[in-house]
Parts: C-alpha cells; sequence; structure tokens
C-alpha cells in the first residue's frame, strides 16, 4: 500500500497563545496561526494552491478560513472529527499533497469555544445513537470516569490509588506548561493540589480534565522533493493512521473499558507506515490526547509505550516524564496548553516540529531518533471514537 | 363468574416526614423527580402481571386526577411498555378520585359481558395539595393495578352498587393546579360520608349481607377518623374490620387509594373472607368480592403494598418537595449546552425500542444487543434478528459515575441478565451505595428535560433491587 511516508514536508508552522482569548475571533485566530506559518515558511497567502480547515464548532464551509485570510476561489475543504478534526484535516491535506494533486497547501485547526461554552449534549441525548431524545445525555467527564472505574477494577488498583497515579500525571503536564509559554495553564500543581481538587465527575477530580480553550494552529505542506526549497530543517511525514469505532462501548455487552481499541489501530496503522517496531525505542517524544489524565494513562498502553496493565508502573518511574526516557505531552498536553477542539491536532505536531528542529526552548527533550509521534482522540468510551496518529521525522528519521 | 385475577401496586421510596409540612405526624408517599402518575401506574402494572401471559390481556385502563396529559391517552402508552397486542381497548378514567373503582366497574362490566378475557386496570395520582394547606399533609403518591378477568380468580365479584352525586365538596378547574374544597364540616358530612354510605348500605341489602359478614370494608379514606367513622355507621368494628387507611405511612392516592387498600386487603386473604370496597368522588361505586382459590396463587407473588412500604427513603426538606413537583425553579446552569427539543416523529419511529425496551438478538451469532441494529456488531448478518423484551430484565451496573452539570445525577452502563447493555440513568440510588456489579432493575421514568416544548420524555432508568 503505497502511504505518505517521506513524501510530504512540512516547512512551516504557526499557532497561538491558547487560552480564553475572549478579545479575539476565529477570524482573529485564523490570521494570526497562518500569518505565523507563512513567516515560517516563507510562502505568501497567494501561494496556497489548497487549503483544509479543521473546526468542529467555530465554522462551517471553507469560507471560514478563506474569508479572514482572503485566500478566495481555491479548493478548501472544511473537516469535522470531533477532537481528531486537526489530525484528520492534516492527513487528507498529506495524501493531497503525497499524491501530487497540489504542491503547496495550508492545514488550519481553529476553535473558539469560550464565547459559548461546549455545546455538548446537556441532558437527554438527542444526537448520539439514536434521535428521539430519551437516552441520557453525559459529559465527557462522566465517560471517562465510568471508563477509569472499570480500569482500576479490571487491574485490582483500588480508586485512591488510582486517583494518585492520575495525579501524578496532572502533576507532570502541569510541569510541562509551566515551560511552555503559549500554553493555557503555566503554573506547576503539586501532588496534593490534584488529589484536593473539587470532583467533577468521581473519581475524575479537576486537575483530571483538560482545560478548554481558544486557539488556532496553521501548518504549511509541500512535497518533500520540494522543500529543501524552502528550508533544510523541514519536518517530513513518516507515518498516518485513523481508526473510528462504532458504538461498541454501548452496544456490544463485553466490551472492557480498560483500553481503546481505535487508538490501538490508528498507532499500529502509523507505526507500519513510519517503520516503527517498537516505540519505547523508536520516537523521541509523543504528544498524546489526554483529554482526561485516564485516557493518557491508557494511552500508554494502547500506543504501546508499554505493555497493557503496567502504565502505573511507568508513571511511578517518571517515564514519562519531560527528562524520563519517552516524554509525553512536552508542551502541557490538553490539559495544560488547553484544548480548542479542531486546533489541537495541529497543535501537536507544531510541539514535534519545533522539538525536531531543536526550538522548544526551555523543555527542549533529546531526539536521537529524529522522531516524534503526535495523536488525537475524539469521542469517549461510551459513544465510541475516531483516533488518529501522525508521525513526524526529520530527514535522517 | 368475573373478579379479580392478580393484584399489584406501587409506593415510590421516597416518604416526607409531615414535620417538614409544618404540622402533622406520621410520613406521606412522594414522587420522585422522575415519577408521575403514568410511570406509577406503569409500575403498578408491572408488579400485576407477574410473569402471566400477557396475550389475553384485551384492554388497558387509566384512573387518575392527575394524568400528565389532558389529551393524550396514558392508557396507550402504559399498553405500549407493557408491550401488549396492538388490537386493545385503552381508555383513560379522569376527573374525580372515584375513577379508579369506576374503571374497576367498568372493566369488570366488560369482562362480565364477554367484550374482553382481561382487562389491566391501573391506577395513580399525584396530587397537589396547596403549599400549607391539610391537602398537602394527608395526600400522598402512588399507583394500584387490578388485573380483571374470568378465570383464575383471586376474588369473585359477588354484587355492585353505584350512586352519582352533585356537589362542590372537592374539586379542581381545569386552570387550578392545587385541589380546592368546601369547608370540611360540610364535605364530609354531605358528602363522603352520606354518599358512600349510601352505596354500600345499598349494596349490603343488595347482596343480602350484614356487617358480620364481611371480613374488611376497604373504604375511600380522605382521613382516617373520616372512615373510621363511617365504618361505624355502616355497622362495622372500625378497629378490626375497617382496612387500614395508612394515612401514617402513604397518604391519601386519589384515585388509586381504594385499589391500593384493596391490594393490601388481599394480601392478608384466605380462601371465602368477603371483602366489601368502595371508592369516592361525586358519588360512590361499591363492590363485593369473595377470595377464591387462585390466592394461593398469586399472595407472596407480587410486591404489592407490604413490600413497597418496607423500603423508604426520606425527602430531605420541603424544597427538594417542591422543586421536584416544579413549584420552585431552579436556573439551569450558566454553561451553553446542546439541548435539542424531543422529537414525535423519531420517538413514534422508535416506539419499540423506547417503550417496551426492545433489543435484538443475532439469528446467526445469538449476540443480544440494545438499540436494535440493523447490522450485527458481532458477526455482521445484515437484517437477520429477532426482536428481545429487554425492560423486565435484572442487570449488573458495569460502570458508573455522577453528572455534575445535572446536579450529580448518577448515570451508568448495565449489563443485562442473558445479555445486552443499555446505558441509562440511575434513579432512587444514594452514591454511597452504587458499585461495580450492584444488581440493579429498570423502572420506567419520566425524563428531567431542560426543555420539553410541549412534551413529555419517558425511557428507563435503572435502580439498585431494593424487593427481591
Amino acid at each position: 500500500m503505497p502511504g505518505v511516508r517521506d513524501k510530504v514536508a512540512i516547512i512551516g508552522m504557526g499557532c497561538t497563545s491558547f487560552g480564553e482569548h475572549w478579545d479575539k475571533s476565529v477570524g482573529d485566530l485564523i490570521v494570526e496561526a497562518c500569518y505565523e506559518s507563512f513567516k515560517d515558511a516563507g510562502v505568501e497567502p497567494k501561494d496556497i494552491q489548497a487549503a483544509w480547515l479543521s473546526t468542529v464548532w467555530s465554522g462551517e464551509l471553507g469560507r471560514t478560513l478563506a474569508y479572514p485570510l482572503k485566500i478566495g476561489f481555491i479548493p478548501i475543504t472544511r473537516v469535522e472529527n470531533r477532537c481528531a478534526s486537526g489530525h484528520d484535516a492534516f492527513i487528507n491535506a498529506c495524501y493531497a499533497v503525497s499524491c501530487g494533486a497540489f504542491d503547496l497547501v495550508l492545514v488550519c485547526g481553529v476553535e473558539k469555544l469560550k464565547d459559548t461554552g461546549l455545546p455538548i449534549p446537556g441532558d437527554y441525548n438527542p444526537t448520539q445513537l439514536y434521535s428521539s431524545r430519551v437516552d441520557t445525555g453525559f459529559l465527557p467527564a462522566t465517560a471517562w470516569a465510568m471508563f477509569a472505574l472499570r480500569y482500576f477494577h479490571h487491574y485490582g488498583i483500588p480508586v485512591e490509588e488510582g486517583k494518585r497515579i492520575l495525579a501524578k500525571i496532572a502533576v507532570k503536564n502541569h510541569f510541562n506548561g509551566s515551560l511552555s509559554p503559549k500554553a493555557q495553564f503555566q503554573r506547576r500543581i503539586t501532588l496534593e493540589d490534584a488529589l484536593n481538587a473539587p470532583t467533577v465527575a468521581w473519581p475524575l477530580g479537576l486537575y483530571d480534565c483538560c482545560g478548554i480553550a481558544d486557539g488556532a494552529a496553521a501548518a504549511i505542506l509541500t512535497r518533500a522533493d520540494l522543500a529543501k526549497n524552502y528550508r533544510d530543517d523541514y519536518v517530513l511525514v513518516k507515518g498516518v493512521g485513523m481508526g473510528c469505532g462504532m458504538y461498541q462501548g454501548q452496544v456490544m455487552d463485553d466490551w472492557s473499558f480498560v483500553y481503546v481499541e481505535e487508538n490501538v489501530r490508528a498507532s499500529k496503522m502509523a507505526y507500519a507506515e513510519a517503520g516503527i517496531k517498537d516505540p519505547r525505542k523508536g520516537i523521541d517524544l509523543a504528544e498524546v490526547h489526554d483529554c482526561f489524565t485516564i485516557h493518557e494513562l491508557a494511552i500508554y498502553e494502547d500506543l504501546g509505550f508499554i505493555p497493557r496493565g503496567r502504565a502505573k508502573e511507568g508513571v511511578e518511574a517518571g517515564t514519562f516524564e519531560l527528562r524520563g526516557e519517552l516524554p509525553v505531552n512536552t508542551d502541557g498536553g490538553l490539559k495544560c496548553f488547553g484544548h480548542p477542539l479542531g486546533a489541537s491536532g495541529v497543535r501537536m505536531i507544531y510541539e514535534v516540529y519545533n522539538q525536531l528542529q531543536g526550538k522548544a526552548g526551555q523543555r527542549q527533550v533529546e531526539t536521537r531518533n529524529q522522531m516524534g509521534l503526535t495523536h488525537t482522540c475524539a469521542g469517549t468510551p461510551i459513544d465510541s471514537h475516531t483516533a488518529a496518529v501522525a508521525m513526524l521525522g526529520l530527514r535522517g528519521a | 363468574m368475573v373478579g379479580i385475577v392478580s393484584y399489584g401496586a406501587y409506593i415510590p421510596i421516597w416518604r416526607m416526614n409531615r414535620e417538614l409540612l409544618s404540622r402533622g405526624s406520621g410520613e406521606r408517599s412522594v414522587a420522585g423527580q422522575d415519577e408521575d402518575s403514568l410511570t406509577m401506574a406503569v409500575a403498578a402494572a408491572i408488579d400485576c402481571l407477574g410473569d402471566l401471559d400477557r396475550e389475553n390481556i384485551d384492554g388497558v385502563l387509566f384512573a387518575s386526577t392527575t394524568s400528565p396529559f389532558k389529551e393524550k391517552c396514558v392508557a396507550s402508552t402504559i399498553a405500549a411498555v407493557l408491550d401488549l397486542r396492538r388490537d386493545v381497548f385503552t381508555a383513560d378514567f379522569a376527573n374525580s378520585i372515584r375513577a379508579g373503582t369506576s374503571a374497576l366497574k367498568a372493566a369488570l362490566g366488560m369482562v362480565k359481558a364477554g367484550a374482553a378475557k382481561q382487562i389491566l386496570v391501573t391506577a395513580a395520582d399525584c396530587r397537589l395539595g396547596a403549599p400549607g394547606s391539610p391537602f398537602e399533609r394527608t395526600f400522598g403518591d402512588g399507583g394500584a393495578a387490578l388485573l380483571v378477568g374470568k378465570e383464575n380468580l383471586i376474588a369473585e365479584l359477588e354484587e355492585e352498587h353505584s350512586i352519582s352525586d352533585e356537589i362542590y365538596d372537592v374539586w379542581r378547574r381545569d386552570v387550578d393546579l392545587y385541589v380546592n374544597s368546601w369547608e370540611d364540616r360540610f364535605i364530609y358530612s354531605y358528602g363522603y360520608h352520606t354518599v358512600v354510605n349510601e352505596a354500600v348500605s345499598g349494596l349490603m341489602k343488595k347482596a343480602g349481607v350484614e356487617s358480620k359478614d364481611v371480613k374488611k370494608a376497604v373504604l375511600s379514606a380522605p382521613e382516617t377518623k373520616r372512615a373510621m367513622s363511617l365504618a361505624k355507621s355502616l355497622g362495622f368494628d372500625p378497629k378490626t374490620q375497617l382496612q387500614d387507611p395508612l394515612a401514617d405511612k402513604v397518604g391519601d392516592t386519589g384515585t388509586a387509594q381504594p385499589l391500593m387498600l384493596f391490594t393490601a386487603a388481599l394480601e392478608e386473604a384466605n380462601l371465602d373472607d368477603r371483602f366489601l370496597l368502595a371508592g369516592y368522588g361525586n358519588g360512590s361505586d361499591a363492590f363485593l368480592f369473595t377470595v377464591r382459590e387462585g390466592i394461593n396463587e398469586i399472595k407472596g407473588k407480587r410486591r404489592g403494598v407490604k413490600a413497597h412500604m418496607e423500603r423508604k427513603k426520606m425527602v430531605p426538606n420541603y424544597a427538594t418537595y417542591l422543586m421536584w413537583r416544579k413549584l420552585v425553579q431552579t436556573p439551569s446552569p450558566r454553561v451553553p449546552m446542546s439541548v435539542s427539543y424531543p422529537t414525535a416523529t423519531a420517538i413514534w419511529r422508535e416506539r419499540k425500542r423506547i417503550y417496551p425496551l426492545h433489543g435484538v438478538k443475532c439469528r446467526v451469532c445469538g449476540t443480544i444487543q440494545y438499540p436494535p441494529q440493523r447490522v450485527c456488531i458481532k458477526c455482521r448478518a445484515k437484517d437477520d434478528f429477532e426482536e428481545v423484551r429487554l425492560c423486565g430484565r435484572k442487570g449488573k451496573l458495569f460502570s458508573y459515575s455522577f453528572e455534575f452539570i445535572r446536579g450529580n445525577v448518577p448515570i451508568g452502563l448495565v449489563n443485562l441478565e442473558g445479555g445486552g447493555r443499555v446505558f441509562v440513568e440511575l434513579t432512587d440510588a444514594d452514591p454511597g451505595e452504587l458499585k461495580i456489579d450492584l444488581p440493579v432493575e429498570l423502572t420506567f421514568r419520566r425524563l428531567n428535560l431542560w426543555r420539553e416544548d410541549g412534551m413529555y420524555g419517558y425511557f428507563w432508568k435503572a435502580t439498585p433491587i431494593k424487593i427481591p
């Protein structure tokens, strides 16, 4: 199967700070992120031949991107796949470039949530399995709390111990966030802060939940053979993968709630393309979808960073900390960098891009393999997921 | 030969200490936030039917003065929830708390006339007394159900007698929220006492029985002292021959009360006992029943009144009661959420998976799935399923948590006995009692919709099993 490996290069990226941008519109965020990427790539907006816009709730139609940037009358695809939208837009742009349809394209993810909040089902759920609105709605936090309870139960972890393991993940991501100038939350927290925080959905507390933010991120892609015309340290797309669930968590009465199959499938697909045998050894850092700390814990296992049931050992050993064996969420992750849904996948690519180019400042990690992983996962264990993975590497990787 | 084939009752788990109502003693039952007369009638009907063959049921009657609908047949909803045949007769009886016995009388008449094999009579009420009024203290919420038929009788109808009476004693206009009444000395003397006495006396005369021939008089009873004085005037010993009106534990459950008290009487009945039953409200319907052999098949196999009385939780304070009855409103959270309106077309299209909670069983691999699928999630066989009713199955709590945006209401996944998983709200549960693998059963409840658009939503929830 011909994939995208080494056929597509990222030659420029941009990202706004994430947070409560009461003073900025969707258009403002798009202009800031995209112009930063244009400048980084050394291209003009008029050079863009096609674009992919990722947003879940902050605009429909391609014009959402064309209007603020005035890049009218070119193909612009608006992508929605919930929290994996950014990756989905990026992956589809890769497909278009790798097949030779376009030479220079723009990927932009944007979300403006702080005007209205998160429009997720409030009481009874009209949009999910059915449409009659008698089925209970649920917040993502509640669904992940149910997952956490099963995970703890399955592996015989007392709930209090489980909460402490999760708190360590929050402490780690807050530490990384403190080194991340564009992050929503840049304050370090202690284990006690996390454990004593208000409960959101038992057993999950406030610091187990990521921040809802406004923000945008953008990438300029070109064909790998043209990349050197723009810069030497361009970043190649090494492999992409994606997997979509089918409501198995509800419809199948034996679905376990201790792992996320979509994560497993998406990462396997990407690893195969990128030639990764052992991700723990083959990649230098991973930006993963820590919408809730319990999900980050599961991801360590789902993505093969550690064997099943042993994620807590990795947490205890500091394996995934900034100076650990495999740093995860070096920029603070969704937890601290913030989660403007459609922008998050592109933001993760921005972090790995910067790390691979050695531009990550205080949070710079060693890049022996010159390879990084990004991963988003939409949905919840109750309604199933869309998971997406993009592997990025330097020329030599 | 017509009479009663089975009985059932439902009393909400919630009780309110009357001290919360400034005066009065004892407790009254209170419908939970997600209960109304429809849901309580459903619960009583499910209790009444047990595992009896539902194919013989030719009709469902629903009696209430507090139907959630002024125009929409609740009996039809109950028939749908019970998964009854489509060619059944359904009708609602309303506008007087006598409607419970009126429905019973109609059912007995239909069966007697040969128009139906069995008729299920349901009654439930959730009446509102004005805050601070005596009615608020004396009323209780609950439901009852009697299956009327002509075979396998537990009690045979011997005689019946009715009186019609025009009087303004207790009423509620089309625009009123609370029950009105005239001065109590007038209404009890010239209304209740006079009219029920007339009906029961007439019945006893017709049947040629005397008070000593009757085991218990089961009388509609707005208050215990009124029923005792009535019983006494009819020649009964109020201490031994009056069926306990449950005023101190439940309260006056309106249309359901005579049927609920009759259920309580039958729970203690022996072969050949005679029971006199009378309902009141702008007239009176009186019946004389004799207990038959069938009682041995039903006794102890229904939750009835007794088991429901034995389990309870206290309403914590009066404000909670007011919120449950929507007499005070709390604002929706200031977090914009995606809230759409109920959709009549979708509810109609999905009526089988909503009301009797039908799932499907794959004919190829045997996997039970909810909601019904077109393609099997296990083996991908297409359109090769049989429908299975899941609502009667008990289950175990697979996982759960709490929705903080909705006042920490618990929600969870339930794995049902025999297969199938449902994702539902949990109700009548203390957060502390929830745990993985907790045995639960399903209960049909009204949804607390943030926006109703003139409709009510109903669906199944799970509740910890409190009665074996």
